[in-house]
């Protein structure tokens, strides 16, 4: 008897991997914007053994806290690349999860019947953010310092109960010892926890439905007499085989960035974090990294600090409500009709727009260009059911085209 | 392959477009040719450092045997020569000057600067040693244009003489000091490698094993990439 029936017999080794990987059947079309799916899966891997490392040296304590990063910098063999491949890692991750949100804009990934596909998957870039926040704090420099202190104290903006709130998150009256040990607690256990719990889930939802392509086709409506979709191919070994390419271009570029410019002029690794956290001393410029300045933007345009805690939130929560949003029977941007092509491409410019205004001082020009962009940003989602309905779509062919 | 390429330009683009944390501000900072492999230099300026930083400022992240080992030199040397404030190269560079006097003597505990460089960038730094200036309104009786008002008297006046500042903001010889000016940026520059070094020793590993990971990726890439046009023949056909 060989050992995979031994093991099939009692737990579902094969089935599983048949399942999942050599008899899934995804479209033969996918093109360069399916990578970021599997990218970002093996990111996350990455961080989570990376960060395993980290725990071992590093010491979630004001006082020892960003002398202990520097002993992995210096002391830890190989500890400057566990903690660069960390750094530069949670930056990719961000890279990776926003060209794949935007795949699922280009092609309507987000539509029936995989809307929970998109809902999991927005949980994951939120239970993310929190994360990349919460861990952006652990190396305790001036931005760690500051970043956290702002973005706390914008809790205090609720009415009634936020001080009372923005108190019990931080542990203290201002960022420290308490805040620092429980958003270890937080990055290390807690947060990742759930993120693998929602990629489990983000996964299982696709695979339930089917991966979508960049012709928005259903490939389940043409199958053959076993049932297999005649525009269908297994994951593995052509998926497996390409992303295996896709893998390498990308490591290719994560350790250029790595290995020559691991800083990355700034947006990776801030000059300021290099001095350690002092509550007494504000910098000039307190600046979130790059990944979150879109939304820190739109905080800064509304004058109100309230309405403005509500803005950023509300741009963030205005991206669950796509699926219902967008009314067009169309999923890809190749059969779509001219006014969403230019809707998205608004919103495309203004998002970059906002993130780069996100890390300038919020004076005069800026701020009025943060808020047309803040405008443009949200007409994207509030005018869609409109834009949608009014569109002159294109017929969608029945089966994919061309590679 | 286009689109590697438009993904490489993206790149790029976003590297030239600097982010408000990395610009310094209004100021004029000199450009300064460090060169980390340069092990002289490096040497010259750890000397540098430990006969004048090294007493009011500490670099207590960094070791002095990791130096030794890094700069070209044998523990006995590095005691010998480079260890003036502590007893065992395996020691950190600490100092004896204690933080709240530091504070009452100079207005400001003076930084440790294991990771200046990094907080200031190297140019930052140059242009700090070479910006010294004689302000009779200072208690120390100088001042900097770098670092405007900065408690820390011009440590190094009997090399570079002092500098004025005339009318116009420009800095002018007041008098001279026992190195001409080529000798001085030579040693300002030497110290801005050495700080430059410390703030990163392991850069010169990191530099050294990234063209092998560069290397090993574009080796595999011609393994997977056929790999896969294999696999895709049946598909593509």
């Amino acid at each position: 008897m060989r050992l995979i029936d031994w093991i099939d017999a009692r737990f579902p080794a094969t089935k599983f991997v048949k399942a999942h990987l050599s008899e899934y059947y995804a479209p033969r079309n996918f093109n360069f914007w399916y990578y970021f799916g599997f990218l970002a899966l093996i990111i996350l891997i990455l961080q989570i053994v990376t960060g395993i490392f980290l725990t071992m040296h590093y010491k979630p304590d004001t006082a020892l806290a960003f002398a202990s990063v520097e002993y992995i910098m210096r002391d830890v063999p190989w500890g400057w690349l566990i903690r660069y491949l960390h750094s530069t890692g949670a930056s990719a991750f961000f890279v990776v999860i926003y060209l794949h949100m935007f795949r699922g804009l280009l092609y309507g990934s987000y539509k029936e019947p995989r809307e929970l596909v998109w809902i999991f998957g927005m949980l994951i870039y939120l239970t993310l953010m929190a994360e990349a926040f919460m861990g952006y704090l652990l190396p305790w420099g001036q931005m760690s310092f500051w970043g956290a202190q702002v973005i706390i104290s914008l809790f205090g903006a609720i009415p009634y109960i936020g001080e009372g709130l923005a108190l019990w998150i931080r542990g203290d009256f201002v960022v420290a010892d308490a805040t620092l040990n429980r958003f270890f607690a937080f990055h290390v256990i807690a947060l990742p926890l759930v993120l693998l719990g929602l990629v489990v889930a983000h996964i299982t939802a696709l695979h339930e439905v089917g991966s979508n392509n960049p012709d928005g086709v259903d490939i389940k409506k043409t199958k053959d007499e076993q049932g297999i979709p005649l525009d269908g191919i297994a994951f593995h070994p052509y998926y497996s085989s390409k992303d295996l390419v896709g893998l390498i271009v990308f490591l290719f570029i994560f350790s250029l960035i790595l290995f020559y410019m691991p800083e990355f002029g700034g947006w990776f690794l801030e000059k300021d974090n290099f001095i350690p956290a002092n509550p007494l001393q504000t910098p000039e410029h307190i600046v979130p990294l790059w990944y979150f300045t879109p939304f820190y933007a739109i905080l800064r345009a509304v004058p109100d600090k309230l309405f403005g805690v509500m803005a950023m939130g509300g741009a963030i929560i205005v991206l669950f409500l796509i699926p219902w949003l967008d009314r067009s029977p169309v999923r890809s941007i190749r059969y779509r009709g001219p006014l969403f092509r230019i809707a998205l491409s608004i919103f495309t410019i203004s998002f970059l727009a906002l993130g780069y205004l996100g890390t300038q001082p919020a004076t005069g020009l800026y701020t009025s260009l943060a808020q047309v962009f803040s405008v443009l940003y949200f007409s994207f989602f509030i005018l869609m059911p409109i834009y949608t309905s009014l569109d002159k779509d294109q017929p969608v062919p029945q089966r994919v085209t061309g590679k | 392959m286009t689109k590697v390429t438009t993904a490489l330009t993206f790149l790029l683009a976003i590297f030239t477009l600097n982010p408000a944390y990395a610009a310094s501000g209004q100021l004029q900072l000199r450009p300064v040719d460090i060169d980390l492999s340069d092990k002289a230099s490096l040497q010259r300026g750890a000397r540098t450092f430990m006969n004048y930083c090294l007493t009011c400022h500490s670099a207590s992240y960094m070791r002095y045997n990791r130096m030794g080992k890094d700069l070209g030199l044998t523990d006995e040397q590095v005691k010998d020569s480079l260890m003036f404030a502590s007893e065992k190269v395996g020691e950190t560079m600490t100092i004896a000057m204690r933080p709240d006097d530091a504070k009452k003597w100079f207005g400001s505990t003076p930084p440790d600067l294991s990771v200046i460089s990094r907080a200031r960038g190297a140019d930052w730094l140059y242009s700090y040693f070479q910006t010294f200036y004689v302000d009779n309104k200072k208690v120390m009786g100088t001042n900097n244009s770098t670092l405007r008002n900065v408690g820390m008297p011009h440590v190094l006046w009997q090399d570079q003489g002092y500098l004025q500042k005339s009318t116009n903001g420009n800095l002018t010889r007041l008098s001279e000091g026992e190195l001409t000016k080529d000798e001085y940026d030579e040693m300002t520059r030497d110290l801005v490698n050495f700080l430059a070094y410390i703030g990163e020793p392991s850069k010169i590993q990191r530099l050294a094993l990234g063209k092998w990971v560069l290397i090993y990726l574009a080796l595999f890439f011609f393994v997977a990439y056929p790999l896969k046009k294999i696999i895709w023949d049946d598909i593509t056909k």
